[in-house]
């Protein structure tokens, strides 16, 4: 009896505590998001990275919002920032096409600078 | 009927929108840049000085090299070019060769006479040899000789260089990589090449060795062949056929020295090939020109940002 109170709590919890909140931080990540596309799409870089950067801080669970962080990353020719990202993307969504279609051109490009600075 | 036909209309314009409106993806373009590899900061000037080519006598490769790269330069770096007479490198290098090889004996044999004077660096020589063996060969790229410095080093009397063999000048017998190693000693003659670089105001000297050889390969290669069924309808298979071809091969090796302090900064070298049809005939000019084009991006960007143009897939979900 008491263990199916404790679940009926938990389940309350869940339900109108917690949840919500989830529900909140993605919902706002997703605005600055959304935002961020439109930024970069009338070609506003940095308030594009601005805001993905906002969206992964709200909620850090957002593959996508990693996935266009990256690409932020990679327009500024932050490599490194940009490879950290799209590991992240892949290990919150590792079956994402996209995600990975994404990391693989910036890998050919990444590693092709890379390969010839090895070659000194 | 046209109810229906409006319906349909309808219908197809909200699943348009619909679809429209939960699309959780977008193509974006992007340009990713790529950092120069070599801080080329300290220079204003770029000396594409020559290169020690070798293989088909088909392409004037040394010539064709220089030309291509001044050019490039000239519109995609910040670099000023500096328009010289090319050198005939390798000649310079069997010089530089043969002085080391055999010192003693050269000073008495030299009838040159102020060839053989520097001896320590071989540079007042060998350069002056160059300018003008170079003036005889190259007079088609020095377009404007006047943009930026006299014309290479004039200052010793012209001497023809004490050929090889093969009397074409600017063309010793180079077939094959091992062919290059003895000439390839002149990039590391750091004496010779302050000297240059004295000359013209401390560039950045480039430099290098190319390879262009021809290539045979027969094998089974895989061909897309298009098909067309009773009902006309294309398709494409992939179809494995013996095939013989002939082409080329570009091994380029571009050295970039300091003209301050005749030291490499950087070394570089590719491996192009391109095959064709036996059946086609490529001039060797075109082929050269198609595997130089590959290999350009990568050059430039040793001296300069270059920006890869691309695109990529934003996500909402």
């Amino acid at each position: 009896m008491p263990r199916r109170l404790i679940i009926l709590a938990l389940l309350f919890l869940c339900g109108f505590g917690v949840l919500p909140a989830v529900a909140d931080a993605r919902k706002d990540s997703k605005a600055q998001v959304e935002f961020g596309i439109v930024a970069a799409q009338r070609d506003l870089w940095k308030e594009a990275l601005y805001r993905w950067k906002r969206a992964v801080e709200i909620d850090p669970t957002y593959a996508a919002a990693y996935n266009n962080l990256a690409i932020a990353h990679e327009h500024e020719g932050q490599f490194d920032e940009a490879r950290k990202a799209y590991e992240k993307a892949l290990e919150l969504e590792p079956n994402n096409a996209l995600i990975q279609q994404n990391y693989d051109l910036f890998k050919e490009i990444n590693d092709r600078s890379s390969r010839s600075k090895g070659r000194r | 009927m046209t109810a229906r036909a409006a319906a349909k209309v309808v219908v197809s314009l909200v699943s348009l929108l619909v679809a429209a409106a939960c699309t959780s993806f977008y193509e974006i373009p992007i340009e990713t840049p790529i950092q120069p590899k070599l801080d080329v900061s300290a220079f204003q000037r770029v000396l594409i000085v020559g290169f020690i080519s070798g293989g088909s006598d088909d392409v004037d490769t040394n010539l064709e090299t220089v030309r291509l790269l001044r050019s490039q330069l000239r519109t995609r770096s910040n670099l000023r070019v500096i328009e010289a007479d090319v050198l005939p490198l390798a000649e310079v290098a069997l010089e530089q060769t043969r002085e080391n090889a055999a010192p003693p004996t050269t000073p008495p044999a030299s009838d040159q006479p102020s060839a053989s004077a520097p001896v320590p660096n071989g540079a007042g020589n060998t350069s002056s040899e160059s300018a003008s063996g170079s003036g005889s060969g190259s007079g088609s790229p020095g377009a404007s000789p006047a943009q930026t410095q006299p014309q290479t080093p004039p200052a010793t009397p012209p001497q023809t260089a004490p050929a090889p063999a093969d009397a074409t000048p600017g063309q010793p017998r180079i077939r094959d990589e091992k062919d290059l190693v003895d000439y390839e000693r002149i990039f590391a003659n750091v004496a010779y090449w302050k000297k240059l670089g004295e000359e013209y105001q401390q560039p950045l000297i480039v430099t290098g060795t190319i390879l262009f050889n021809p290539q045979t390969r027969n094998g089974i290669v895989t061909q897309q062949r298009e098909t067309y069924d009773q009902l006309g309808r294309r398709t494409v298979v992939p179809v494995r056929v013996y095939q013989e071809r002939k082409g080329y091969v570009l091994r380029p090796k571009f050295v970039f020295i300091d003209g301050r302090t005749g030291a490499t900064l950087y070394t570089e070298t590719f491996r192009e090939e391109r095959l064709y049809p036996a059946s086609t005939n490529t001039p060797a000019l075109s082929s050269y020109f198609e595997m130089m084009d590959t290999l350009l991006p990568s050059f430039l960007n040793t001296l300069s940002a270059q920006k890869v143009r691309g695109s990529r897939i934003l996500l909402k979900d």
